[in-house]
């Protein structure tokens, strides 16, 4: 948005838009409570009291503070944000959506040792074919303590079987 | 039998040699996880709660006792050696604490804080163990309109008395609440905001949640500050031992910082740390050295402390006799709870005794565990706090995953930890509280079905909310608690609240 031009006397005027997109994401929470529960409308009973009755309660609370909200946008009572880097944020999300993709398809190590290598570049570790490998032995023996020793369910791929 | 007998026989059964083993494992488990930098104990277990799912219900409230007492010591020594505040409970320790680190003392700083939290931990249980049958005896007389306004008093307390803001509070706490309304409705059996996904047919579940919002929300906060300079720890010069003046002037301040703390913590008002700075207060004002705080008084480490100590044992007083967490560490570990099928509550201390006094139990075996433990391990906590970096909060991430995935090996609720992971990163960014999302979470269907028995009796009639005197007055004080912050802001003096805000837990 234009935020960034006329930063001079009318930059208290303007409101926050960022504020007001949090605004609307409350409305929007709040108007998906209030559709999904329409069809337990009628469910009541004798006190009139159903199972929709707090659903709409709390999407009603949800607007009021979405209002709230508008008006601490216009007079720009959110604090100031801190410069946030997103490439950091990018690969600890990609480690992430890696591990989810990975966790059936080649067991609890690779997953989880592929999440360490890519979040670890997001802090600054960018050797991946170091980080990765030595992710994936350090999950290994992680996998090898927690579901041998202490029987948790974690998902064993191919290097699971290799030491069981 | 009487209080004391049961209290016995928890510590016989808490004594076996198996049991001992996996305090032992909680203990050392907990310290670890615990002294990683971003990490309070509400996260250490929420992380951790799913490695006590294979055990026996009595050896993972065991175990699970060790790993609550194990992340709190975890969390001071972070803040004396690392400066880290704003970082769970410890953020007055870290005044002093990380002074007298600086001027090469901080083994006695380590010292005086495991200890405080030894002796106040051992003070607070025993409280605890003495006070709890006589509020489950009151709680017997409350019937659902009183539950729901101590319910909304503690929503008040936990969401928006203290922080920075009245509007973030609130919004945070019913975003919990909203999130709480997934799942089948305990009532009537409906489905509501599932959407036909099976995975949500069992409501979210609240560790994945509190990992997501605490442990990955705060990784992806730190890694989008970029290299920012990174944190000095300070070495332990010198001995671990505190001196004989140390000692003298330490413990009159752990004895007051449990008097101060435990009843805060006792009553729903707990999430705020309100006690940790009652008592540095108290210790600045009764010092003989009053030049010192602010360049490494003892006393204020020691005080706060155990302040900190007692009023997390305090809050497993309405924890456990009425079923209301009053932090999110307490809403964790009534998640717990009710992994296990049990709801804590009056209920619990009469159908199942053994087991709330067996894991009264185990926390005096942890407590006393932890003492032994860590002052001869302290230089190994200290080497974890060296890891570098990307190693370090690459590690937090695959703990962070494997307790989800060990609770559930499923992808929906990795996705989950995504999603609320970047919710939380994008509410750290603008400033909103985390806590408040995670108690509305556990407590949201709670209060709902106190809320809708009581108009169920009242055949819908709202003011039967505020005709029974003890709901009246306990709506009265949340009323106040929401409003006077608001006033106190207004008049530009919130400074001081929001000093007192709830980092965590």
């Amino acid at each position: 948005m234009s935020l960034d031009n006329n930063k001079t006397s009318t930059e208290q005027r303007r409101p926050d838009w960022a504020a007001l997109v949090i605004a609307a994401i409350l409305v929007a929470v709040a108007a998906v409570i209030f559709l999904d529960v329409d069809r337990l409308r009628d469910m009541g009973g004798y006190s009139q009291v159903g199972p929709a009755t707090v659903p709409n309660w709390i999407a009603f609370a949800l607007i009021g503070l979405a209002i709230w909200t508008v008006f601490a946008a216009f007079r720009r009572d959110f604090p100031v944000r801190e410069k946030q880097e997103f490439g950091p944020v990018a690969w600890v999300v990609a480690g992430l959506l890696a591990q989810m993709i990975l966790i059936r398809i080649a067991g609890f190590s690779i997953a989880t040792g592929t999440l360490f290598g890519l979040a670890a570049a997001g802090f600054g570790a960018r050797r991946l074919w170091i980080s990765i490998p030595v992710g994936i032995v350090v999950c290994l023996a992680i996998w090898w303590l927690f579901a041998g020793v202490l029987q948790l369910s974690l998902p064993a791929g191919p290097l699971e079987h290799l030491i069981q | 039998m009487s209080t004391f007998e049961f209290l016995l026989q928890g510590l016989v059964s808490a004594m076996e040699p198996m049991n001992l083993f996996y305090a032992l494992i909680g203990v050392t488990l907990g310290t670890m996880v615990g002294v990683l930098p971003g990490i309070g104990p509400a996260t250490t277990v929420a992380l951790l709660l799913p490695v006590t799912y294979q055990l026996d219900a009595t050896g993972s409230l065991i175990m699970f006792a060790g790993i609550y007492y194990g992340g709190m010591y975890g969390g001071s020594t972070t803040s004396i050696l690392l400066n880290t505040p704003g970082e769970s409970a410890s953020i007055v320790t870290a005044l002093e604490g990380n002074k007298m680190a600086r001027a090469g003392r901080g083994g006695p700083a380590l010292a005086t804080a495991a200890i405080g939290s030894f002796v106040a931990g051992l003070i607070a249980t025993l409280a605890l163990a003495f006070i709890a049958p006589y509020i489950v005896k009151l709680a017997l007389v409350f019937g659902p309109r009183e539950y729901f306004a101590l319910m909304v008093l503690a929503f008040v307390t936990v969401s928006s008395a203290f922080g920075n803001s009245t509007l973030r509070g609130l919004t945070s706490l019913f975003i919990g609440l909203a999130l709480s309304l997934v799942g089948i409705d305990q009532l009537t059996g409906q489905n509501r905001l599932s959407f036909g996904v099976p995975d949500l047919l069992d409501g979210i579940e609240v560790t994945t949640m509190a990992v997501a919002m605490f442990a990955i929300g705060e990784t992806l906060y730190i890694a989008a500050q970029g290299e920012a300079a990174p944190d000095k720890i300070e070495a332990i010069k010198g001995s671990v031992w505190m001196t004989a003046q140390d000692w003298g002037r330490s413990w009159k301040a752990w004895l007051r910082g449990t008097v101060i703390g435990f009843p805060i913590g006792a009553m729903p008002a707990g999430g705020a740390e309100i006690g940790t700075f009652l008592s540095y207060a108290t210790e600045k004002r009764l010092s003989k050295h009053p030049e010192e705080f602010g360049n490494g008084a003892i006393e204020g480490v020691a005080g706060p402390e155990a302040a900190n100590n007692a009023s997390a044992a305090g809050t497993l007083v309405p924890l456990l006799t009425l079923g209301l967490p009053t932090s999110a560490t307490a809403a964790i570990m009534l998640a717990g709870f009710q992994q296990y099928g049990l709801q804590p509550g009056p209920l619990l201390f009469a159908t199942n005794p053994q087991l709330v006094w067996g894991l009264i139990a185990s926390l005096l075996i942890a407590n006393l565990m932890l003492l032994v433990l860590n002052l001869p391990l302290v230089g190994l906590w200290v080497k974890l706090l060296t890891i570098p970096k990307p190693w370090l909060y690459a590690g937090i991430l695959v703990f962070a995953t494997l307790g989800t995935i060990g609770a559930n090996p499923s992808v929906f609720e990795l996705g989950m930890l995504l999603v609320f992971g970047l919710v939380a990163y994008i509410m750290r960014v603008f400033d909103y509280p985390i806590a408040p999302v995670i108690v509305g979470l556990i407590l949201g269907p709670l209060a709902e079905q106190q809320l809708r028995r009581a108009l169920a009796i009242s055949q819908g009639d709202v003011t039967v909310l505020f005709t029974s005197p003890i709901a009246a007055v306990l709506l009265s004080v949340a009323a106040l608690a929401l409003i006077l912050p608001l006033v106190l802001r207004a008049r530009g003096r919130g400074d001081a609240l929001s000093q007192m805000a709830a980092s965590e837990d």
